[in-house]
């Protein structure tokens, strides 16, 4: 999926640079300025999106299938079993590990969103029944308020504990695994599904104890980067082959659709993604 | 020992509207100003194919790094605060241009009533209307004096839209004609003209025409690329201080801007303030910037808290109830934005098309348009249908009672993509005694000052307005054909979660210097060279959307500060206007 991994002509192929796309919406004919001024000009060419050709199948890049984070191949699987049973593949499209989702999760959480570097991480961090209650209260109402339609459908994880993420994913890994072995005396990963998912279902009603954090918190973020990975840009390791975007007919990045935006038709498009957008820009 | 460097007329903290519009305004007038802002600079060319639900609307990239500061929260006064950890939880823009870079562009004046709520309530409902605790107060301007300030900015920023068939006096139309209507759009408005209201256009900062502003700066057409909200502009076709005021401000040749640069102190002397001190950030240097006269112009809780910090003006105590900093705490929060949502299975939209600020709207419900005599609060607020233009990892919307995980979850939220719409009621929120900032007891920064701490609960009165809200967009939604309606549900308690950017009030304008901390030139009663520009100017929160009234603000102060550079002094005389306001 690395640029330096594709073939160097994808730009000549796919006819995606940005200077191509301007041929061929008429922009350059039209005597185009520089950047500063590039919207302003683009008008009802955007009626026309860019041809897509084939393009190198990113499923056969398999340097993303490695793990950064995870060290036992174990607990990767434990993780890659939770998150199927979250997101499972069915008859509209693959399911989380299909998706890549694991390693989707493997790789944020030893990127500085992993380790909280953004977030207030001083102390003190009470473990009293008031921190308790607030890690538990991500309930149905935590997605209200202006622009919060745009976040991630997940609940919030709701924040007090002293351990980063990577941290609360290993305690958690340890808690499914630990669970699986008292309940069913098997690992989580060789549970049936449905003992999984009773699995799951304790942790998000914070029915299983977990040192130093609710166990509704570790569930929310496990959702959460779930359903991240199934849907962000395949640049970060998941939605492989922008099979997510496929699944809800989502196009990618595009320049804009202001000769579309008042269609009643719905709009079926090739998918594109981060990659091919950039390069359009050249 | 801090580097005292030579003086200038005006500092300006912050780069936002507020920080942008003074900084400009008073360059343009000919004076030496310096602003400071904290984050890093920036440019459109840092918004151009990046295109990344992922990096901007679930990982924040344009949002403060909370590592060195936040703020805490807690609902009542014998609670203790616990700090807002996460940037899920925290929503405040950085870097050049604030959060008004980030911002979706939705645009409204507010209403007379806003501006004189206590009289105008009292006026028509008696003074019984208004319940026991809520300290809601006249601004001290009205909206007819507003309305040349709210033009300005208006045409600072290119605005499109149409006007509102139940809007107010306005000296002009607005500068650019309305956005495009998608067919989510006109089924919401189509739907509510039968049932009798009066839909219109969101009135937008995503422009509908190429404009060049009176300053000379150029804004481009709006795209509908959808990434908008919480994104920077790649083709500078939404209005910011990036492509309007700070251009402005730099070409008079009289503004620098410094950034990187963090405001610690407003530095102050015999009741003037003589400057401010600021880490440079990339080398942990202090330096010390004197001025004339001091703007505050950055986020609502920074300007709360440098007061604070700086021993400025008198910190209100709720117990006492004296005291005017941190006083009249609002926002919209949790209770706010709530309405229906609506899934349609036969029909399909391109919900991945979209705009910040494209969008139906309709007043009917808005300020006093309606009759509150039977209703259990006051004031309203707009209902809204919008198209942000929705990535997928947002777009999970699922009938209530499908489980959040698993097959069938997976099944609803993929067939239900292009599927489900939203109506919502956007409320005005009152000001309470019992909600306030103060400085946190326990918690500090990186430089082991203390966080700002804020105390919020939610009352009766917003829980009825919240109710009175769903129930009106439950009856649009059904009216517009959705197969399955789901109204929301009205929370408890404030949960904490600071999503939006509306958040205000605490340095809060008024008559009485008793109740309020600044006047309406939004300079402060207890020092006059000080100027603190924002939405901790509202006193209490009205029914749309805030920036314009921050951009109008912003103009009014800037005449403020050049007027107090011709003639020092108060700008306005205080008035009594009694405990109550």
């Amino acid at each position: 999926m690395s640029k330096a991994q594709g073939p160097k002509n994808t730009q000549d192929k796919k006819g995606m640079s940005r200077r191509n796309f301007m041929k061929n919406t008429g922009l350059l004919a039209g005597g185009l300025v520089g950047g500063g001024l590039f919207g302003g000009l683009i008008t009802n060419q955007m009626k026309k999106q860019p041809a897509t050709d084939k393009k190198p199948a990113t499923s056969e890049n398999k340097d993303m299938e490695a793990r950064t984070f995870f060290s036992k191949t174990e607990d990767f699987e434990t993780i890659s079993a939770a998150t199927e049973r979250l997101f499972p593949e069915d008859k509209l499209g693959p399911g989380a590990i299909g998706l890549g989702v694991p390693y989707f999760i493997d790789r944020q959480l030893s990127s500085d969103w992993g380790s909280n570097a953004k977030e207030y991480m001083k102390g003190p961090f009470p473990q009293n029944q008031e921190a308790a209650y607030y890690e538990d209260q991500s309930k149905d109402q935590n997605k209200q308020g202006p622009n919060s339609v745009t976040q991630v459908a997940a609940p919030t994880p709701r924040y007090q504990t002293r351990m980063n993420r990577g941290e609360i994913f290993r305690e958690g890994v340890k808690t499914l695994q630990a669970t699986a072995q008292s309940k069913h005396k098997k690992k989580f990963f060789e549970l049936e599904g449905e003992q999984m998912d009773e699995i799951l279902t304790m942790l998000e009603e914070g029915k299983v104890r977990m040192n130093g954090i609710h166990s509704t918190v570790f569930f929310n973020l496990l959702l959460q980067t779930t359903i991240e990975g199934a849907y962000a840009d395949p640049v970060y390791g998941g939605n492989r082959n922008m099979a997510g975007w496929k699944m809800k007919e989502f196009p990618g990045p595009r320049m804009g659709y202001l000769g579309q935006i008042e269609d009643e038709e719905f709009a079926v498009m090739k998918q594109e993604s981060l990659r091919d957008y950039q390069e359009m820009w050249g | 020992m801090a580097k005292k460097l030579e003086k200038v007329d005006v500092v300006v903290v912050g780069s936002g509207w507020a920080g942008g519009i003074v900084s400009a305004e008073a360059a343009k007038a000919g004076h030496k100003v310096v602003t400071l802002e904290r984050g890093k600079p920036v440019d459109r060319g840092d918004y151009v194919g990046v295109k990344d639900e992922l990096r901007f609307s679930d990982r924040y990239e344009m949002m403060q790094n909370l590592a060195p500061e936040t703020i805490t929260s807690r609902n009542t006064l014998d609670e203790e605060a616990l700090p807002v950890r996460t940037r899920n939880e925290m929503m405040a823009g950085t870097d050049l241009g604030g959060g008004s870079v980030h911002w979706a562009g939705a645009t409204y004046r507010w209403r007379p009533i806003d501006f004189e709520i206590r009289s105008k309530t009292v006026e028509r409902y008696g003074e019984k209307k208004i319940p026991e605790g809520m300290i809601i107060r006249d601004w001290g301007i009205t909206y007819d004096e507003m309305e040349p300030y709210y033009d300005k900015w208006e045409k600072t920023a290119g605005i499109s839209g149409e006007p509102d068939p139940l809007g107010d006096k306005r000296s002009n139309d607005y500068p650019n004609p309305p956005m495009k209507e998608s067919p989510a759009v006109r089924l919401f408005k189509d739907t509510t003209k039968k049932m009798g209201y009066h839909p219109y256009q969101v009135a937008s900062a995503n422009l509908s025409q190429s404009y060049k502003n009176p300053d000379g700066e150029t804004i481009a057409q709006c795209m509908f690329c959808s990434y908008c909200t919480e994104y920077g502009c790649d083709f500078g076709a939404k209005s910011d201080p990036l492509v309007t005021v700070i251009p402005t401000a730099i070409k008079t040749g009289n503004c620098e801007i410094r950034t990187n640069s963090l405001v610690r102190r407003v530095l102050h002397e015999n009741g003037k303030a003589t400057g401010v001190m600021y880490v440079d950030l990339r080398t942990g240097l202090e330096y010390i910037q004197p001025a004339d006269v001091v703007v505050l112009g950055a986020f609502s809780f920074t300007n709360n808290r440098l007061l604070m910090l700086s021993k400025i003006g008198e910190q209100y105590d709720p117990v006492t109830r004296k005291g005017v900093i941190g006083r009249n705490f609002n926002g919209q929060f949790n209770i706010t934005f709530l309405g229906a949502r609506g899934f349609f299975d036969k029909k399909k939209f391109n919900l991945f098309m979209g705009a910040g600020a494209l969008g139906g709207t309709l007043s009917d419900f808005a300020g006093d348009n309606f009759d509150h005599t039977d209703l259990d609060f006051i004031n309203g607020g707009g209902i809204e249908l919008r198209q942000y233009g929705h990535g997928p990892i947002a777009t999970n919307s699922v009938p209530k009672g499908t489980k959040g995980w698993g097959p069938e979850f997976k099944e609803k939220s993929v067939h239900y993509t292009n599927r489900s719409l939203v109506a919502w009621y956007t409320p005005a929120v009152m000001s309470w005694w019992h909600n306030y900032t103060s400085l946190d007891p326990t918690y500090t920064d990186e430089f082991g000052d203390p966080l700002l701490r804020i105390t919020n609960k939610y009352t009766d009165h917003d829980k009825a307005m919240a109710k009175f809200g769903i129930e009106k967009c439950t009856e649009i939604m059904k009216n517009m054909g959705a197969d399955i309606v789901d109204p929301d549900s009205i929370p408890e308690e404030f949960d904490h979660i600071y999503d939006g950017g509306h958040y205000a009030g605490g340095v809060s304008m008024g008559e009485d210097p008793e109740t309020s901390a600044i006047n309406n030139y939004l300079q402060l009663w207890d020092m006059e060279n000080l100027f603190v520009v924002g939405g901790s100017a509202f006193p209490q929160f009205g029914g749309h959307h805030p920036t314009a009234t921050i951009g109008a603000l912003s103009y009014r102060a800037s005449e403020g500060v050049i007027k107090y550079l011709k003639e020092p002094g108060l700008l306005t005389q205080p008035k009594k206007q009694g405990a109550k306001a």
